[in-house]
């Protein structure tokens, strides 16, 4: 799958991992399953590792060992699906998880710019897409009344001056 | 009442480009019906039985006259010259082409309006009181909140994806008129000890196939603290929520099923996280802002109207009407009248274009330009002084919009049903008509009094029949349509879910039995007591008794 991030199609550097497949160098995202059953020999590895989660499978479970994971991939297994919306504001806003999130799964073309605000940062997308569906997704609507994890100004800011910059900031920045 | 902003502004003209190109795409066939539907579905377009339907969000049910003469416009250059007003204080468009919906959605944002989340797993237009601002029992104006919440719904990134519709309604007075607890979300707004404005939050009511009163999940949350308060609350569900069956996917269900004690504590610890985040709390620099809109409008200083008696005295059509549709105002001098759209034998919920412009002109020149919509699909002017009744009688007569049935068993609430929904298994609408026919006569009426009758074409419920004193839910039986009777539900603030009397009834045998469960409520009624109250004293053996007797 085509991979988006910072608005350009990225080499995906990791590699998916079966529960039953040995472990190989480089790069790897496994399940919160092998997370639990493997953490050490996992943590020991000297490479990045990531983590993907189901969509009944809240991050809050993770804890602090949320900081060992470059990469936190949120599985949506249908568009009507909608608990990584949440999973990601979790991770971004009480866990704090300052790597990359990215969606996998079916996602349709107008859930972009939803995931992103949530502060999905990383985006797997159908062969075919077009890099500037992508960017006009992101910026067909550009004010928003809610708070949320890309800490954009809200229309209740800008309406009483409160915030300091009315910039999209990518909290994910790396 | 409530005006844009330039910023509410744009990100309603932002989403009309938006789907003026998505339609495009899907009529040169770059997006086909799979693909458009989940994009139409956030627009609430949707295709029914004989061609799409566009259902426009009128937020608590408040419009100007220049919005209601927008939707007369539409109505009269995009479908067949007149729409239907929904319980949940929509209208929609029955018969409008793809192609123009971009222009619809363009012409409604030039008057402030949309189609935003009036479908889709999201959460819907909020509802109101429609005696908002005008009834003295209330403690604030309820649209204040309702706004405040339309603005944090609108297009919440997080909450676009629910297992299921959300519903939100609010009231801010201890009669509810608003159905709270028969919502998703319902919010009653009183007054704490101190005079402090407190919200209680009751959460997991509904109706469709598994009808629930809602629970007192919340109990006096701050004002500031309301959207914090919302947030955790839809948090919770949006993780825990079923996604497995489409029935059991509502957050009654959850609530059901943890309890409302384990859901008060999953909120109150989420509430505690997202209040810490700070980001949600209400300034009261916008609670000001918004307040100043819905500050009362220029009411003269008046005293009740002397000449009302002897108007009524000659004209025992205006006295009927005054009696049945006019209920009293907070202000001396004013009155709130209900304007019906429930004429006998008629399609209750339809106005005609004509009628649209004339409630608009009424309201500009004698109700302070406002109208408003109720869930019970009639329209409302909140602010006529006295003087003003007879005149306004006249010119609504004149139009076919004087019935006198307000509260009546005759003002029926029925869904669209067979004759235009694709989920129906029966029609509503012919089984409305034929009460209403029956019961036609207004002495009868209101002899009987207060008599909720509401009807649904299937167990979705819009019709709120699970609600109706007494409920119609048609059903099918091997391809013919048959209705199921339920009686003593309520929707006010001793809301309860109607019970099923027996087995269901063939088409042309619903008004002899609503007959007959009337009689024996007039026979068995004590002094005072309204069909529900007699009701709940004997409980359903009597009526059961009486409606198979002769099988
Ligand atoms: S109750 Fe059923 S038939 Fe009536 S409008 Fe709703 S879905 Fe359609």
């Amino acid at each position: 799958m085509p991979l988006i991030k910072n608005n350009e199609f990225v080499d995906n550097a990791f590699r998916h991992i079966a529960d039953e497949e040995a472990l190989p160098d480089g790069a790897i995202v496994v399940s919160l399953k092998r997370w639990h059953a493997e953490r050490d020999a996992l943590m020991a590895r000297n490479a990045p590792i990531a983590l993907r989660l189901s969509s009944d499978q809240s991050p809050e479970a993770i804890g602090a060992d949320v900081h060992h994971f470059a990469m936190i991939e949120l599985e949506f297994p249908k568009f009507k699906d909608g608990r990584g919306y949440s999973w990601a504001r979790l991770l971004r806003q009480r866990l704090n998880f300052k790597g990359e999130i990215r969606a996998s799964g079916d996602v349709l073309r107008d859930q972009w710019l939803f995931m992103s605000r949530c502060g999905i940062d990383a985006f797997e997308v159908d062969p075919g897409t077009r890099i500037e569906d992508f960017r006009t997704a992101l910026t067909e609507q550009t004010v928003f009344y809610q708070p949320a994890s890309d800490r954009v100004a809200t229309v209740l800011e800008l309406r009483h001056k409160t915030h300091s910059s009315s910039q999209r900031a990518s909290v994910a920045a790396e | 009442m409530y005006r844009y902003d330039e910023f509410d502004q744009k990100i309603v003209d932002e989403r009309v480009e938006q789907f003026r190109g998505q339609v495009a795409r899907r009529l040169t066939g770059e997006l086909n019906e799979d693909q458009f539907k989940p994009l139409r579905l956030m627009n609430g377009l949707y295709l029914q039985l004989h061609a799409y339907m566009l259902r426009v969000a009128i937020p608590y049910g408040t419009l100007s006259s220049r919005q209601l003469r927008m939707l007369a416009h539409i109505a009269r250059k995009y479908d067949k010259d007149y729409a239907h007003f929904t319980t949940r204080q929509n209208l929609q468009y029955n018969w409008p082409k793809l192609a123009d919906i971009p222009d619809i959605l363009a012409d409604l944002a030039t008057v402030e309006m949309h189609a935003i989340q009036t479908s889709g797993n999201c959460i819907r237009n909020v509802t109101s009181d429609h005696f908002a601002g005008a009834s003295a029992d209330e403690v604030d104006d309820p649209r204040v909140w309702s706004e405040i919440i339309r603005q944090w719904s609108t297009f919440h990134p997080e909450f676009s994806f629910l297992p299921r519709k959300f519903k939100i309604a609010v009231t801010a007075a201890p009669k509810d008129r608003a159905a709270i607890k028969v919502h998703d979300i319902g919010i009653v707004i009183r007054r704490d000890a101190s005079g402090t404005l407190a919200f209680d939050v009751y959460v997991g009511g509904g109706q469709g196939r598994t009808p629930f009163v809602a629970h007192l999940i919340g109990e006096g949350i701050q004002a500031g603290d309301l959207l914090a308060y919302l947030e955790a609350t839809m948090r919770v569900y949006n993780q825990y929520g079923r996604r497995d069956n489409l029935y059991k996917a509502r957050i009654k269900i959850l609530v059901h099923q943890i309890g409302p004690e384990e859901m008060r504590k999953q909120v109150a610890a989420e509430f505690v996280e997202v209040k810490a985040q700070g980001a949600l709390a209400l300034p009261q620099a916008e609670i000001d802002r918004i307040q100043a809109y819905f500050a009362a409008p220029a009411f003269e200083t008046l005293r009740d109207d002397a000449l009302l008696a002897q108007q009524k005295a000659q004209n025992k059509a205006f006295a009927a009407w005054h009696d049945i549709n006019v209920s009293p105002h907070k202000m001396p001098g004013y009155a709130i009248v209900t304007i019906s759209l429930k004429p006998i034998g008629g399609v209750p919920g339809d106005a005609s274009a004509d009628q649209m412009d004339l409630v608009a002109d009424l309201a500009e020149t004698l109700s302070f330009d406002e109208i408003r919509v109720s869930h019970e699909q009639n329209l409302v002017l909140a602010h006529v002084k006295q003087s003003d009744l007879l005149v306004l009688w006249q010119k609504l007569d004149a139009a076919g919009l004087a019935t006198a049935n307000y509260g009546l068993i005759t003002d029926i609430i029925a869904c669209p049903g067979l004759d235009y929904c694709d989920l129906a298994n029966a029609r509503s609408i012919n089984v409305a008509q034929a009460v209403s026919k029956r019961f036609a006569d207004l002495d009868r009426q209101r002899n009987i009094g207060e008599l909720k009758l509401k009807i649904s074409g299937c167990i979705n419920a819009c019709g709120h029949h699970h609600v109706g004193h007494i409920g119609v839910l048609g059903v099918d039986k091997k391809g013919v349509e048959f209705y199921q009777i339920t009686l003593g539900g309520s929707g006010d603030e001793t809301a309860s879910i109607g019970d099923i009397i027996g087995p269901a009834f063939a088409e042309n045998e619903v008004a002899d039995a609503v007959e007959s469960l009337v009689d024996l409520y007039l026979n068995l009624r004590q002094p005072g007591e309204r069909f529900l109250d007699t009701y709940r004293r004997t409980g359903i053996q009597p009526f059961r008794e009486k409606l198979y007797a002769a099988h």
